[in-house]
């Protein structure tokens, strides 16, 4: 413990001084004696201090330790606790949780110190409520925007939100859809090159054609338009045919510049090629109809020269009959095909058949009063309905069976059966329907429509009919329904369910490429690619081929596992038994997959604007580059490696396998030794080592880049 | 009427040749893809005196003029293969044949195709069905010796 010196020098202090003082005294009295006084007075005092000198000696240590006594009591008054109060009153300053400060020394100081300890504590409340309201707020923040992101993805349209660059910040899962429809890359791709979050719209829709209509809203913004869009259509390279609507995202103020636009695209392939057909079709009608007509016309008039022979005018006879009866093929064949387009105009809609099923129960149980067993149904069993006529259907046709039945038995099931699917509803047999149950409206199913069982079953381009059974001696009826299956829908909403919460990113609305280079750029504010391959050995120069690559995506620090890279590669050549073991792909799984040369494009397109993120990536990059002469595909994005960065933060660190640094992070690996799972892994740990470089001052790529040149690892591998 | 072996263009009988001021008959060559109206114009034109020469498509139609100069034709639009259209610019972009008359009978009734046929060169554009009375009218016009060129 390190003494108070300072304290010890004050309390000894005054007493010295009386001692001196009081010397002082002795030594100036005697200086003024005689020397017969002085004399005298030493060999009066010389024996009285030889016996009570001690009691002089106390007397002055009783007055010095009285000084000392008064000296403490002082300085602990007026010094010491003035400073406990400022190193308190500091401590408050920096750490509004710390401890009030100790009331301690005079009524004064006493006083400042619960000032300052009300202070601290009205600080700290204040504290507490404006984090809370922060977080309120950011809360109610968040929930709209899942609000917002929830609602778009449920949008029958697809929707895409760009900012002014073409960055896309928002998609819903129809956009995802029609980009995997649009896409010419192999399966595994699938539409993830074209669409995704940070990824450029251009990719899908032509950046002139798209500044061509923001220059159209922009001057209507600046007309003061209260409803500024643009509306355009455009060919995609796989020759589908898209209709785009575009309008602008803008502040609330009134004639606000756009801050981003918001497109809606349709896929009216299908719907322009209807349209061309059906106008072929009218062309061709009229026509041929005013060439069968002149044929007509003109063998009439022939039929008036009164002269013809017999031959002759069977001759023109025929060429009417002919050409009326050519006419009424052709008018039959055109009307058969303008009421089949009519019933698949009518607006179907995409349901499962467990709700329908469900529905339908429920209806029919009250309008009967009996109960409706469902049959459990294929879980994803989607069909294209219009549920309201077909409910009301099937109400209908329960009342017919109810009638007449002791005990109906009904039960309604659905299945699939040869690319559409069959809808029953069964009862108990015996009895028969009343005539009529097919085209009789059907008044009697609440709600008078006018409709009849077979109009409902022609909407839907099916039919519907009676079926007679006997399922172990009892007699069992079925109406039963062919209804068309739904195709496109249950694939979106399969895909739509994984990955809403990656289907949005507004924070990409302030990200901005701007003049900036990628190099100065912060590592947080740049989209990656982190990809693996599987190969079939570890010589690319050897003749060893890529067999799998999978890539997944890191946008604006967030790791997008919805939007993957996923594909198995025919190398063209065996895959050696050594490696199956690793990465268990066997050649049966890469027979019929696509060779590297069609692979490799699509994932150039995947990677397109990212940094490429691997691990030990330099192997993966020589059988990439090695590529680059045959498939006329260059990757020249920058290149980061996990293994270098790694590296920089554990430089003591042994082992540098993905494995080992993935623990050392923290993070549990599943699915390695896939290229998906290797590159996901990858990803996570690229993502806890961006924190990390920071704190060495790491920020930017260029920063990483030079870094990782400079790395143990760089320095020995290169 | 006997056809060539294509099919594409037939010789009248010689005694439609001469008619009774001794003249040669005058050449008209139906050019139509339609048998049923072919019947009726070929039996017109016979009747009206000329000597009559039928095509099936724009191809042997167009070999037909060349061969046969026939004086005026009555040009179907909508041929398989080389159209009317086609034909008549064929016709009017050659010397040899440019004086040809040519009626183009068709069954597109729309303004646009109206244009492109008088465009191509056709002297006349006659939309299906048509009155045979007014169609030989107009060829009588146009065969008149004293037609314009």
């Amino acid at each position: 413990m390190r003494l108070p010196w300072p304290l010890i020098a004050a309390m000894v202090a005054p007493g010295l001084a009386l001692a001196l003082w009081l010397a002082l005294g002795a030594v100036g009295f005697y200086a003024t004696l005689d020397a017969p006084a002085a004399a005298a007075l030493a060999a009066a005092l010389g024996p009285l201090l030889e016996t009570h000198g001690m009691l002089v000696l106390f007397w002055w240590l009783v007055a010095a330790s009285v000084g000392a006594w008064a000296v403490q009591v002082l300085h602990e008054r007026y010094m010491a606790a003035p400073a406990r109060l400022a190193e308190g009153a500091r401590v408050l300053v920096s750490d509004a949780s710390a401890p009030p400060v100790a009331a301690g020394g005079d009524a004064a100081a006493r006083t400042i110190a619960d000032a300052l300890n009300a202070l601290s504590q009205e600080r700290r409340t204040l504290k507490q409520e404006m984090a809370r309201l922060v977080e309120d707020a950011s809360h109610a923040v968040a929930h709209q925007r899942d609000q917002l992101g929830a609602l778009v993805a449920e949008l029958q349209q697809s929707v895409v939100v760009c900012n002014l660059e073409g960055r896309i910040l928002l998609y819903n899962a129809r956009a995802r859809a029609l980009c995997r429809r649009i896409s010419r890359a192999p399966g595994g791709a699938g539409g993830a090159e074209l669409i995704g979050l940070g990824r450029s719209i251009h990719g899908v829709v032509d950046k002139a054609l798209i500044d061509h209509a923001r220059e159209s809203v922009d001057r209507r913004i600046v007309r003061g338009e209260p409803a500024p869009s643009a509306r355009f259509v455009t060919h995609t390279p796989s020759g589908h045919l898209l209709r785009v609507s575009l309008a602008p995202v803008r502040e609330a103020a009134e004639g606000a510049p756009a801050t981003g636009y918001v497109l809606l695209l349709d896929d009216i392939t299908e719907e322009y090629e209807a349209e061309a057909h059906a106008d072929r079709q009218w062309l061709t009608l009229t026509e041929t109809s005013r060439a069968g007509l002149a044929s007509i016309q003109a063998a009439l008039d022939m039929l008036d020269y009164p002269d013809l022979e017999t031959e002759e005018r069977e001759r023109f006879q025929a060429v009417v009959r002919e050409e009326v009866a050519a006419m009424g093929e052709r008018i039959t064949a055109l009307a058969a095909e303008a009421s089949s387009a009519s019933k698949a105009r009518w607006p179907l809609q995409d349901m499962l058949g467990a709700d329908l099923i469900a529905a339908a129960s429920h209806h029919i149980a009250e309008a009967t009063g009996l109960a409706v067993t469902a049959d459990t149904v294929e879980g994803e069993l989607w069909l294209s309905v219009d549920s309201f006529s077909l409910i009301a259907a099937l109400t209908f046709l329960a009342r017919c069976a109810v009638e007449g039945r002791e005990a109906p038995d009904l039960e309604l099931r659905v299945s699939r059966a040869d690319g559409r699917a069959h809808l029953d509803l069964c009862f108990a047999g015996g009895a028969a329907i009343a005539a009529g149950w097919q085209s009789s409206p059907m008044d009697g199913a609440g709600g008078g429509s006018p409709l009849s069982v077979r109009d409902v079953a022609e909407r839907h381009g099916g039919e519907v009919w009676l079926e007679h059974a006997r399922t172990g001696g009892t007699p069992r009826a079925v109406f039963r329904f062919l209804l068309p299956l739904a195709s496109a829908a249950a694939d979106t909403a399969a895909h739509a369910g994984e990955s809403r919460p990656e289907f949005y990113d507004f924070d990409l609305f302030a990200a901005s490429e701007g003049h900036h280079e990628r190099d100065d750029r912060p590592l947080g504010e740049l989209a990656f690619t982190v990809f693996d391959t599987e190969t079939t050995g570890l010589d690319p120069a050897g003749g060893d081929e890529i067999i799998q690559i999978g890539a997944t995506r890191i946008v604006n620090g967030k790791l997008l596992k919805a939007e993957c890279f996923d594909q198995l590669v025919n190398p063209g050549r065996s895959i050696p038994e050594a490696g199956i073991a690793i990465h268990g792909i066997r050649p049966a799984m890469v027979r019929g997959q696509p060779a590297i040369g069609e692979v490799l494009p699509a994932f150039h397109a995947f990677v397109s604007d990212t940094v490429l993120v691997g691990h030990n990536v330099a192997f993966d990059l020589r059988f990439l580059k090695l590529k680059e002469a045959a498939t006329g595909v260059v990757f020249d994005q920058p290149v980061l490696d996990t293994l270098l960065l790694a590296s920089i933060v554990h430089p003591n660190a042994e082992a540098q396998s993905l494995e080992a640094i993935a623990a050392r992070l923290g993070i549990t690996v599943s699915g390695r030794h896939t290229a998906l799972g290797d590159a996901l892994a990858c990803a996570e740990v690229f993502m806890k080592l961006l924190p990390l470089l920071q704190q060495q001052g790491i920020r930017t790529l260029g920063e990483a880049r030079a870094a990782s040149e400079d790395s143990y690892y760089a320095r020995l591998r290169y | 009427m006997t056809e060539t072996q294509n099919g594409t263009f037939n010789d009248t009988a010689l005694a439609n040749k001469i008619i009774g001021n001794g003249k040669p008959a005058e050449k008209v060559l139906i050019a139509d893809d339609e048998p049923n109206i072919v019947v009726s114009l070929e039996f017109m034109m016979k009747r009206e005196g000329f000597q009559v020469l039928v095509a099936r498509d724009g191809l042997g139609a167009l070999e037909a003029i060349r061969r046969e100069h026939p004086r005026l034709v009555l040009l179907d639009a909508t041929m398989p293969g080389m159209t009317g259209f086609d034909v008549c610019e064929a016709v009017r972009s050659d010397e040899d044949t440019r004086d040809t008359r040519i009626v183009m009978l068709t069954a597109k009734g729309r303004e646009t195709d109206k244009a492109r046929g008088v465009g191509a060169g056709a002297d006349a554009y006659v939309t299906k069905p048509f009155s045979t009375r007014e169609l030989v009218q107009k060829v009588r016009d146009m065969m008149a010796p004293d037609a314009a060129e």
